[in-house]
């Protein structure tokens, strides 16, 4: 790889051995993907993939300890994923015994955080690119960002570029400002080759939409046609957020960095078919395909007709438009069954800030009433805790769902649950 | 015996048993349960993965077309490297994505552990290596399998 000057002088340890392991190991990374030279960091802002001071995670927490100690610190303001716990979110006594001892090192980890450059304490989201946070990159912006979801909707959404870098190797990226140039940065990296044909007779559900994509192109650029002619033209806080939980489906069940939608997302608006590489693979999905996706999710409860404890709504975290549907929908399914409150806990999950907003508004009221609770947590670290895996939970969410034992069900069978509670039939 | 030729990603010798996955390798899914739990045996909790789900995969020749899901995985490898809960070596059938690679550097830059990588093994590789084979990788990325 062509370096500058000064980033051979960093390679060879101008400023000490730990920015030189630093840069050789971005160094490392760009030459395994044949990358030529580095660019510079142009978005505002890093994202952080790793907020959870996990006992075992004590590797991490040397490692940056170690950045801390050199001076090795980001050059830019960063973000990073919701925090792990949050007392107000239901658990038992013995749970919580147990997420005392996993995340002992929570109060530790978010003091290296701020002293590597964590913007505020409330920096703590998923979803750092939404308005009421204020990461928001611009298109054809340079990021040095991990968290599957939060760089397919900076990519696919926003148009600005970033590779789906692991935890640690966006640290890296923001601490010497420039990253490797290779892969989703590149003109070429960026064209598809997979044509979604979407042929279903109605707008099939993100989380399933974006699972089906995930597993079958894995890493690879997928470019949907026949999604606009449900969701049309506009990037609204409706297509916006189904563009964020399609995407996180499609990251989390497959490897997905990047997608183009005909006619919304900004790169497929401004190039259009030329996205396409020649000789692009088609996927049909059709209501049938979108059915035996689903059916092919497996259910590891111990007792696969048990009654769900716990429901989370939420991952990645709700914005703001999310919040005000679910909780009007929740009311109309509540009073439709004759009901008051939800018949199993319930959790719905939002960035602190969307958070903040909400609870300014009548529907914080209303939603309270119904006794679910609103949380910033991460519903997957909570997921985490042994004694709170072996638990019946039910999900939205099909990142959830991919990485714990929750049950994945979509939004109408959801609100039905909540207001009937317990398993209905077969098909639920 | 039966022989492929990759890219040494990062160049090691080693002999260890294979541990197949024929669909993409989900880093945090599979090795979430053994961090947690201190399993050094690292087995396996993806439940999507019928090929792994509940095998161990510390010592295994860990062969896979790649790795898929969270970004966490680079950071997920090097706490298994860094903890002794790794793989012996990991094969890939074809180009390494970005996670692994970020976990087999980070294992190689910023700990002691030697965690050998090949990729563009092909397709055949895949076909050819089963669960249980003896698989031997050299620092060209030679990888020979006895079975």
């Amino acid at each position: 790889m062509e370096l500058t000057r000064d980033q051979q002088e960093i390679r060879d340890g101008r400023d000490g051995e730990t920015l030189a392991k630093v840069m050789r190991s971005l160094i490392m990374y760009g030459e395994t993907f044949g990358a030529t030279h580095m660019v510079k960091v142009t978005g505002a802002m890093g994202h952080l993939v790793t907020s959870f001071g996990l006992s075992v995670m004590k590797p991490v927490q040397g490692l940056m300890q170690e950045l801390i100690d050199n001076g090795a610190l980001s050059s830019q303001p960063f973000t990073v994923d919701p925090r792990p716990i949050d007392k107000n979110v239901p658990s038992n006594l013995i749970q919580d015994i147990v997420f005392k001892v996993m995340y002992s090192r929570q109060a530790y980890y978010e003091k290296q955080l701020s002293e590597l450059g964590l913007l505020s304490g409330d920096a703590f989201t998923c979803t750092c690119y939404m308005d009421e946070i204020g990461n928001t990159p611009s298109k054809g912006d340079i990021l040095s960002w991990a968290e599957s979801s939060a760089v397919v909707y900076a990519n696919s959404v926003l148009g600005a570029r970033c590779n789906r870098n692991s935890g640690i190797i966006e640290l890296f990226g923001s601490i010497v400002g420039y990253v490797p140039y290779f892969g989703l940065l590149t003109d070429e990296g960026r064209k598809a080759s997979w044509i979604i044909e979407l042929r279903t007779r109605t707008l099939p559900p993100a989380q399933l939409l974006g699972s089906a994509i995930g597993l079958r192109v894995t890493e690879e650029v997928p470019y949907i046609k026949g999604l606009q002619s449900f969701l049309g033209n506009e990037l609204n806080d409706d297509t916006k957020a189904y563009c964020k939980d399609m995407g996180a489906a499609a990251a989390s069940n497959g490897a997905v960095g990047l997608y183009h939608i005909e006619g919304l997302t900004p790169e497929a608006v401004e190039l259009g078919d030329s996205l396409l590489l020649p000789n692009a693979n088609t996927y049909v999905i059709d209501d049938d395909e979108i059915a035996r996706v689903r059916k092919s999710y497996p259910c590891i409860w111990k007792n696969p007709a048990a009654t769900p404890k716990l429901c989370f709504v939420g991952c990645p975290h709700l914005s703001s438009k999310q919040l005000h549907d679910w909780t009007n929908n929740l009311e109309a399914a509540l009073a439709k069954s004759g009901q008051k409150t939800v018949r199993i806990p319930t959790v719905f999950t939002a960035a602190p800030a969307v958070k903040d907003e909400f609870e300014k508004t009548p529907d914080f009221a209303k939603l309270t009433s119904m006794k679910v609770i609103l949380s910033d947590i991460c519903p997957l670290m909570y997921m985490n805790n042994p004694k709170c895996r072996t638990m019946p939970v039910i999900t939205n969410s099909n990142k959830l769902r991919t990485y714990t034992t929750a049950r994945y069900h979509n939004d109408d069978e959801i609100l039905a649950l909540l207001a009937d509670g317990g398993i209905r039939n077969e098909n639920i | 015996m039966r022989t492929f030729k990759g890219r040494p990603v990062i160049p090691g010798k080693t002999t260890a048993e294979a541990l197949v996955s024929h669909c993409g390798f989900n880093t945090l899914a599979s090795f979430q349960k053994s961090l947690m739990s201190g399993d050094k045996k690292a087995t396996c909790s993806d439940q999507n993965n019928p090929d792994l789900y509940g095998k161990p995969m510390f010592g295994k020749a860990l062969c896979m077309p790649q790795t898929i899901g969270s970004t966490t995985g680079g950071m997920v490898m090097y706490c298994a490297s860094a903890l002794g809960q790794q793989a012996a070596c990991l094969l890939f059938s074809g180009p390494i994505d970005s996670l692994a690679a970020a976990g087999a550097i980070l294992s190689n830059i910023w700990t002691d552990v030697s965690l050998p990588t090949v990729d563009n093994l092909g397709d055949d590789f895949l076909a050819f290596v089963k669960t249980g084979m003896t698989v031997t990788v050299d620092e060209d990325g030679t990888v020979t399998i006895d079975g």
